[in-house]
């Protein structure tokens, strides 16, 4: 190796890991914070406290937003893995002209700003008379979670090597058994993963909830972002810890069931 | 009669889907881009040329689109020698790495925004290191700078621009490489005529991706630099939530939807020509 080489590998590794370090600094932070007893956010914090997990409880608003959240981000995901997974499966089975045109509408929520999406919803909504906040809330949900089971089970259906499921039945499976014991395990991962970054991406959404939340019915990124414009202490630390460790939680499972090359490379 | 289509049956599954998709999504932004250009009058320009005969809305243009040229190009810097070291890298370093950047891309932008706050003060981590290093002589605020800005924004997309470019070397054959050593190519010749040209799909979506997302963030800058400074976004938001100006909102929400559009294009016009290329 020359000297050029060498210098240009060491150049690599030392960026990549000032960039893992720089990737994971909110996070650090978030949960030092977290558990520090001071108010003032100083780092390191002067001493370690629980107190701010115990506010939690007492946050007005909090466990309610958090609540509309979870609700919202899971109506949203099964409407469309329902829908968006049907779609997939046309998609990848069906042989008719448009089909990359279709998969590239069903995706195309992701491409464009999201608050652009929200004034679009919220114009068309009031259009409609539609005022229930729970209602445009998963409405306009299920177009935000569509891209990512399109996306994720339509590659899935694409790469399925079909013909397996016909080799089960000539050893003697019956159609569902086939469906049941052959595509669906091959699927699963798939399913899974789509699901949770579904979920995830409905759970973190502010740019269109802000549209549609008001005093009563908000969404947790929503309420999490008033509170750090109001009142800033480290209960939305305490908030966020929990957050990230529902995070990597999730992560783990994937990584188990999948592999989290795989997720990477999708 | 044989040249009639066939109509194939499966093609019914997709119908639920798009035809909510078609109502619940399309159709209320064409309705959105298509009031812009509508008054009492029928078909006019005025919305426009009123919004851009206002000094103030060129800075926040300008605003909007230095702060994203600056993101990707913080971006592309750090994300392109991590997806290099990523396709490098093996077992339970490799694990960690992807752990490293899908996991605060799965966390909310909330939630790092918020911790970004902290970490930009002028006691915070960057500061002391700016002064250990020797670059500043006393620590400053980096909280409601465009620099703090812009490394708040570039920590929140860098996995945006990682990825895409990992997973296009991980299909690179490696040994392409060593045949250009081999037939005596020296090393910057090899990176500019072999390794850039094959990460070059992956660079051209990770910066669309991730220009495209710093145009339209809001969020971020709504936290990390105030009202003070005012991006497209920003202003969106404002007029809709707090001024109640809906016909400003929705002439710069639609400029940000133009100019998202537009980097859409221009990426696949570029990946396109790559791939004729070849």
């Amino acid at each position: 190796m020359t000297l050029t080489e060498r210098s240009a590998n060491v150049a690599v590794w030392v960026i990549a890991a000032a960039t893992v370090i720089f990737l994971l600094t909110p996070l650090v932070v978030a949960v030092v914070v977290s558990f520090g007893s001071s108010n003032l956010f100083t780092l390191p914090p002067p001493g370690w406290s629980m107190r701010w997990y115990q506010r939690l409880m007492n946050v007005r608003g909090l466990s309610s937003s958090l609540l509309v959240s979870v609700q919202i981000a899971a109506v949203a995901t099964l409407v469309s893995m329902l829908i968006g997974g049907m779609a997939a499966t046309a998609l990848a089975r069906g042989r008719f002209a448009g089909r990359e045109a279709i998969a590239a509408f069903l995706t195309s929520p992701l491409m464009l700003p999201g608050l652009v999406l929200g004034i679009a919803f919220l114009q068309a909504f009031r259009f409609a008379g539609l005022r229930d906040v729970w209602l445009s809330l998963a409405l306009a949900h299920v177009v935000i979670t569509i891209p990512y089971i399109a996306r994720t089970l339509y590659s899935a259906l694409t790469l399925f090597d079909f013909s397996l499921i016909d080799a089960a039945r000539t050893l003697g499976c019956s159609a569902p058994q086939a469906v049941t014991r052959v595509l669906i395990p091959n699927l699963a991962p798939a399913f899974l993963t789509s699901g949770i970054f579904a979920f995830l991406a409905s759970m973190d959404n502010y740019a269109v909830s802000i549209f549609f939340t008001n005093a009563w019915t908000k969404t947790l990124p929503i309420q999490m972002l008033n509170l750090v414009e109001e009142q800033p202490d480290p209960t939305i630390a305490a908030i966020s810890s929990l957050l990230i460790g529902l995070v990597l939680l999730l992560l783990l499972l994937c990584e188990r069931m999948v592999g989290l090359r795989k997720i990477a490379e999708m | 009669m044989t040249t009639k289509l066939r109509f194939d049956p499966v093609l019914l599954l997709a119908l639920p889907a798009a035809i909510y998709m078609v109502i619940v999504f399309a159709i209320p932004v064409v309705v959105l881009v298509a009031r812009g250009f509508m008054d009492a009058g029928g078909f006019t320009l005025s919305n426009y040329v009123n919004f851009l005969s206002e000094p103030f809305n060129w800075v926040v243009i300008g605003n909007t689109l230095r702060v994203a040229f600056w993101t990707t190009v913080v971006c592309l810097i750090l994300g392109y020698p991590t997806a290099v070291a990523l396709a490098r890298s093996k077992g339970a370093v490799q694990v960690a790495m992807l752990i490293a950047i899908i996991l605060p891309l799965s966390v909310g932008v909330v939630v790092k925004t918020f911790a970004w706050q902290i970490v930009l003060r002028r006691d915070g981590i960057v500061a002391a290191l700016l002064v250990a290093t020797g670059v500043w002589d006393e620590p400053k605020l980096l909280l409601f700078t465009e620099h703090g800005l812009v490394m708040g924004a570039a920590n929140v997309f860098l996995p945006f621009m990682i990825l895409p470019i990992y997973s296009v070397l991980k299909l690179a054959d490696p040994n392409l490489q060593d045949a250009a050593a081999t037939l005596g190519a020296p090393p910057l010749f090899r990176f500019f005529n072999v390794a850039l040209p094959l990460a070059m799909p992956g660079i051209v979506g990770g910066v669309s991706i991730v220009f495209s997302l710093a145009t339209s963030m809001y969020v971020i800058p709504s936290l990390l630099i105030g009202d003070r400074f005012q991006t497209l976004s920003t202003l969106t938001g404002r007029a809709f939530l707090l001024m109640r100006n809906e016909a400003l909102g929705a002439t710069t929400a639609t400029i940000l939807l133009f100019l998202a559009v537009a980097i859409v294009a221009c990426s696949a016009l570029l990946s396109r020509g790559k791939g004729d290329s070849r």
